[in-house]
């Protein structure tokens, strides 16, 4: 397959989507390998996860006086809040996506134009390199989920049906993220600051994902207003699916919303990414 | 004033200055940071309002929803501490060692430590302050009444203290950059533990309480302060922070000096 001259024409025809299928194995081997390379800084990386642990201690410290009444009229005990935020801690570093940050880095150094000579979608390239280091982050948050069903099952759902859905959900909500973050880095090209938009997305999914306080003790208008954003889908779902906090039927009702914003999120940063090479001059170049 | 104080102080000058005229080149980011700082500032006091508002919790064992909106108050102060005079400066720092670069910092006629600590100033960080003072007062409102003028002097104090430990720990980081390379992410494990800060001591129970006095005190940093505004910090407390201040000062200068001892360039 010939080439044209890459750096005028960046994006990919439909033609190379084989190249580009059989390179994700090797891809991913690569990015395993990265994984392993760089274990110590990817362990600080999990270990600064702190909040989830932050929530729970003042939780405890609450729900230790009495148990705390969520809106639906579930009680909270104590353990019930360590199981909840394990779970969020657990799920944080499944789904976690960093895209962003090489994007703008790239684009700021000029080596993107490197990424577009490739015979290879960019785009894939940082997933396949995102998705690779999951086995390592699964061993890390291995020890946390061993305690978890070994201390604090009962938190815990017993619905087989929604840990069939689990897996599913947390790709969904990886996705999510990664899409966000390709939005967000197509932004450098235009706008030199776009990481601070990723600090706005991250203050808005404290709020709204169930990353500080459980939804369950959110008002009702607050929990619809939550419904309707995406942050509910990048966390609190596979958290209430694990904890069994939702019924089936509701489950089901909330991955479809889930999948309508990764079709959205997905028309939205491809778009953004788009015109954005499109606008593209390497840096010195 | 003998020369060398003259001379950090001129230093501590030009450095600002160039830092200000920075800051007045992105004028920007002022209104970013106001704006991104304010959401932070609600995802830091959100929770709280969730705490003390339902039906049936009563809220942080010991402290009332005005108290504790003063402990938040210090968390974001020092917070904006950070982000503007203490991890900007270092972050050059770690950039420097990382690149090599470090060398033409050190053969600069003047202590190291004052050069890289007063590199880089990120002065629109200013903004949390005006959050913060938001916190406090409506935290004072919640409670009723003002802080007494000691209580203030006291609280002042504290925060300098904290600040003082903050930067030695920062240093400290700095120092094992020497060793292991690929540390911004240690300076991002330190941010994240003082998130930790925000709830008042009471929430933290057993080890975490021992670990958070004395260890890292990140209770010395928020609690005491918010104490010392209600008028209820115990003198001993402040005079066992300032010798706690001053050993981990020395402590992290010792390092610093042998760190750099040890410091062979990069590529060199």
């Amino acid at each position: 397959m010939v080439q044209a001259d890459g750096a005028e024409c960046p994006s990919q025809g439909g033609e190379d989507d084989g190249v580009s299928l059989r390179a994700i194995p090797t891809l991913l081997k690569v990015g395993f390998a990265e994984a392993a390379a760089y274990r110590t800084e990817m362990i600080v990386w999990v270990l600064s996860t702190t909040m989830p642990l932050v929530m729970m201690l003042l939780w405890t410290s609450i729900a230790d006086v009495a148990p705390v009444m969520g809106q639906a009229g579930s009680s909270w005990s104590s353990s019930t809040f360590v199981g909840y935020f394990l779970c969020v801690f657990i799920v944080r570093q499944l789904v976690a996506a960093w895209a962003a940050w090489e994007i703008n880095f790239e684009v700021r150094q000029g080596t993107l134009a490197m990424r577009l000579l490739r015979p290879l979608h960019p785009l894939i390239a940082f997933a396949t390199s995102n998705l690779a280091y999951l086995p390592m982050r699964t061993l890390v948050t291995l020890p946390v989920a061993i305690f978890l069903v070994a201390t604090h099952r009962d938190a815990l759902s017993s619905d087989w049906r929604l840990w069939a859905l689990f897996p599913f959900t947390v790709f969904g909500a990886w996705l999510i993220n990664f899409l966000v973050n390709v939005a967000v880095g197509a932004l450098s090209f235009s706008v030199d600051s776009s990481l601070r938009v990723m600090d706005l997305w991250f203050a808005l999914f404290f709020v709204f994902s169930g990353y500080l306080v459980p939804l369950d003790f959110f008002p009702q208008w607050l929990r619809d207003v939550s419904a309707w954003l995406p942050f509910r889908y990048v966390l609190s779902l596979p958290v209430e699916l694990m904890t069994g906090k939702v019924s089936f039927d509701e489950a089901l009702g909330l991955v479809l919303r889930q999948v309508a914003f990764i079709t959205g999120l997905a028309v939205l940063a491809g778009t953004m990414w788009t015109r954005g090479v499109s606008r593209f001059q390497a840096f010195g170049g | 004033m003998s020369t060398a104080t003259r001379r950090t102080m001129e230093l501590l000058r030009v450095q600002l200055k160039a830092s200000a005229m920075l800051a007045l080149t992105y004028r920007l980011d002022f209104v970013l940071d106001l704006v991104i700082g304010l959401f932070w500032t609600v995802s830091a006091v959100l929770p709280l309002f969730v705490v003390y508002g339902g039906p049936s919790s009563r809220g942080v064992p010991g402290w009332s929803f005005g108290e504790t909106l003063l402990v938040v108050g210090c968390f974001i102060t020092l917070q904006a501490v950070i982000d503007g005079a203490i991890s900007p400066s270092l972050s050059t720092v770690l950039d420097h060692v990382r690149k090599g670069t470090l060398d033409f910092v050190l053969l600069k006629p003047h202590d190291a430590q004052i050069l890289v600590s007063t590199a880089r100033f990120q002065l629109w960080r200013v903004a949390g302050l005006l959050h913060a003072s938001i916190v406090f007062g409506l935290g004072f409102r919640e409670l009723g009444h003002g802080p007494s003028a000691l209580g203030v002097l006291q609280a002042l104090a504290l925060l300098l203290i904290a600040t003082a430990m903050l930067y030695s720990f920062w240093l400290l980081i700095v120092s094992v950059s020497f060793y292991a390379v690929k540390v911004d992410n240690l300076s991002n494990l330190f941010t994240s533990i003082f998130d930790a800060a925000r709830w008042p001591a009471s929430v933290f129970r057993g080890v975490f309480r021992i670990v958070f006095t004395f260890v890292i005190p990140l209770v010395v940093m928020t609690t005491l302060p918010a104490e010392a505004l209600l008028g209820r910090l115990p003198w001993t407390s402040l005079l066992a922070s300032v010798g706690g201040a001053i050993a981990v000062a020395v402590v992290a200068r010792v390092v610093w000096l042998l760190s750099l001892r040890r410091y062979t360039s990069a590529g060199g």
